[in-house]
């Protein structure tokens, strides 16, 4: 298989998906697994430097929503947009390149993967929490100018939802009746922070109230969003204005790679040994809270850490298992599939990581 | 006197003026991680996390110091001020003003700046420059553990909005939850001096606009903040072996900004060159030129600052912030 126009990308056919073909699904969200995988190795190997945040939990979100997406339609990513990009059609190498910062990768090595950009495919992403919002208003406005029947979608997570240019974007595509789909991808925590502790109301009836019409799915099961996304993106391109999809997900990996509370949770010992002494220390001192007030503290720190050992990506969680599970498909085939998928993701990162154009200069030549 | 790394400085600054003063509060995103410590002992009211919402955090910040509280406010990464601009840039730093100085705004905002861990160029910028451009804003970047819990108390009893920036290569807190995310794989250029030394038993607030001289010399002055000044520091050391003689000169803070102390040690050595971690153009490179030009002084002047966005490559992220050999080159030019 020829992995920079593999027919199974939506972005390289000329017509949409009509049809929900479980296989093709299968194979796109273990490519972004397999991808992110290899990502995260590298990531791991030092090759990669700062932050990494990955999408591994989230390929049902991905993969249902884009694969609606025709040549013409755009994307606006966040911080995590690794996995779109891929959907979208861009070659795996010049990500990878990208990810470790070389001249030939696909940003020249300029962005790094939170600041991915391909604008033959119109797809951007941002490292700025909700910035997505606004830059799909922008597309959808281009598209009705543009390239009527087309439309725009944002990604972004649910901690996303309280920042105001993301709520002022969804205001202002119900107010201008934007071809955007808004796509929230929800694992229950903003950073480290548990959201539903730090926002108000529910998120659904949130967009409705801001006009949008609004719809809560199962991120784990593919098939389920991949059918709410093709109603409210049809409804978008039909001109009947923007959409809000909240899809749930767990991430294992938390926020990004290295994630403080998952290293504490996997690695208790290691982790918390540097951690308890000034933790006591702070505790005891005197001037401060009450002592009840401390101990609610150091509670909550604990149910913190509990949590985010919970937070693993189990079999009814993950989107991927789950599919493989329902695919109607001979296993011969399905093995046959799965080294498809691994030859492509390797291919695309030996091929990345063979020539040494990191620091550019010949690279560029 | 006893040693402490920045980030302990900083916290051991923040514990005191806490447990000195009820009104202190501390609010921000994820800080019952990121601030644990100070998280169990004073409690969830006064440390309390926020959702990523920088412009209504930041501009509750504002109303809080009007109200009465003396608000610290951390946005991470001082790149997400651009999210909450308003809150400063309008709010914060007008109120004096605007009250005919009968209202003020003691509030803190704490964040992360400054680049060489490779995050790229939306996440590692230094702005300083950007917010001191604003009258009414106080702009701090210690360079050392001592300055940063001084510079910190200072800033946490000043009686209006003081930015408090602590460089991310500086502050283990920052690095290892930005950067190494617990890696062993990854290193950094980290300058050993700024990232632990001696510090007070107890923290006294150090004045702003008060430069440190951190080395005399008598051929060129070096000015600059925060890492920049321990990368002139390491430049000078190697220049002095080639026959040139360098001042060093931190100035703590951007705003108000020691143009005294530029002026007199110029006025000395007959040259300038701005070592800064922000942009060159339109910042506290040009700001030091125009402080020369005003005192009437006539000196060889350059500068070794970011040009442009900051490359998420490392290699070129590297070449692009000041380091020590674009600090060499510039110096040897001027002395030609």
């Amino acid at each position: 298989m020829v992995f920079t126009g593999g027919w199974w990308f939506a972005g390289n056919r000329k017509e949409r998906n009509m049809d929900l073909d479980s296989v093709a699904l299968y194979h796109k969200m273990l490519t972004c697994r397999r991808f992110e995988e290899a990502i995260a190795v590298l990531w791991h190997e030092g090759r990669i430097s700062g932050e990494m945040h990955l999408g591994i939990g989230e390929e049902g979100i991905n993969t249902g929503v884009l694969d609606h997406l025709g040549d013409d339609d755009a994307v606006a990513l966040d911080h995590r947009g690794t996995a779109g990009m891929v959907l979208r059609g861009v070659d795996l190498a010049a990500i990878v390149k990208e990810c470790i910062g070389a001249a030939d990768g696909l940003c020249g090595g300029m962005g790094g993967h939170m600041h991915l950009f391909s604008k033959g495919h119109l797809a951007a992403s941002s490292g700025i929490v909700g910035a997505a919002g606004p830059t799909a208003c922008g597309f959808a406005l281009a598209a009705q100018h543009l390239r009527p029947g087309t439309v725009a979608v944002a990604f972004f997570g649910e901690a996303a939802m309280n920042q105001g240019m993301l709520m002022e974007a969804m205001n202002l595509a119900a107010a201008w009746e934007l071809p955007v789909l808004f796509v929230c991808r929800d694992n229950g925590i903003a950073i480290t922070t548990a959201s539903a502790s730090v926002t108000g109301g529910d998120l659904e009836v949130r967009a409705r109230g801001l006009g949008v019409l609004g719809k809560t799915v199962d991120g784990a099961d593919v098939e389920m969003v991949w059918r709410a996304a093709g109603e409210m993106i049809d409804r978008a391109r039909g001109g009947r204005g923007p959409s809000f999809l909240r899809a749930t997900c767990t991430r294992p990996e938390g926020h990004f790679l290295g994630d403080p509370l998952i290293r504490i949770a996997r690695s208790p010992l290691v982790e918390l040994k540097p951690r308890l002494g000034p933790l006591a220390t702070a505790t005891t001192s005197a001037g401060g809270a009450p002592i009840a007030q401390r101990i609610g503290s150091l509670g909550r720190i604990t149910s913190m850490l509990g949590r985010t050992a919970r937070s693993k990506l189990g079999p009814a969680h993950d989107p991927v298992k789950r599919l493989r599970k329902r695919l109607a498909i001979t296993s011969d085939a399905l093995v046959t599939l799965e080294q498809e998928v691994d030859l492509m993701v390797k291919g695309a990162v030996d091929k990345a990581l063979a020539p040494v154009t990191a620091t550019g200069e010949e690279a560029s030549q | 006197m006893k040693e402490m790394t920045y980030a302990q400085a900083i916290e051991d600054a923040l514990a005191q003026a806490m447990a000195a003063d009820e009104r202190v509060v501390i609010f921000g995103e994820d800080v019952p991680a990121l601030r644990m410590n100070l998280y169990a002992r004073f409690g969830e009211r006064r440390v309390r996390q926020t959702p990523i919402s920088e412009s209504a955090f930041l501009g509750a910040a504002v109303g809080a110091a009007m109200a009465g509280l003396r608000p610290i406010a951390e946005l991470i990464m001082i790149d997400f001020v651009a999210v909450a601009a308003d809150a400063l840039i309008n709010h914060a730093a007008k109120i004096e003003a605007f009250s005919g100085g009968r209202w003020q705004v003691p509030m803190v905002v704490r964040a992360g700046c400054g680049g060489g861990y490779g995050d790229g160029g939306q996440h590692e910028q230094a702005l300083w420059g950007w917010l001191a451009h604003i009258p009414g804003i106080k702009i701090v970047a210690p360079s050392t553990p001592a300055d940063a819990g001084g510079l910190l108390t200072a800033a946490i009893a000043d009686d209006g909005p003081v930015v408090f920036l602590e460089h991310q290569l500086l502050s283990e807190d920052w690095l290892d939850y930005l950067g190494a995310g617990g890696r062993s794989t990854v290193s950094y250029d980290i300058p050993a001096d700024g990232r632990q030394g001696v510090v007070p038993d107890r923290w006294e607030p150090i004045a702003f606009g008060k430069a440190a001289v951190r080395r005399t010399g008598s051929d060129l002055t070096i000015a600059g903040v925060g890492v920049g000044i321990h990368r002139a520091a390491e430049a000078a050391e190697r220049l002095s072996r080639e026959g040139i003689s360098a001042s060093v000169l931190d100035l703590r803070s951007i705003a108000p900004l020691d143009r005294d102390a530029v002026v007199s040690d110029v006025g000395r050595t007959g040259r300038l060159l701005v070592v800064d971690e922000d942009y060159r153009d339109y910042g506290l490179s040009g700001e030091l030129a125009a402080t020369l030009l005003e005192a009437g002084l006539t000196a060889r002047y350059a500068r070794v600052a970011v040009e442009g966005t900051i490359p998420f490559d490392p290699v070129r992220e590297r070449a692009a912030l000041p380091n020590v050999e674009r600090i060499i080159t510039a110096a040897r030019n001027l002395m030609k």
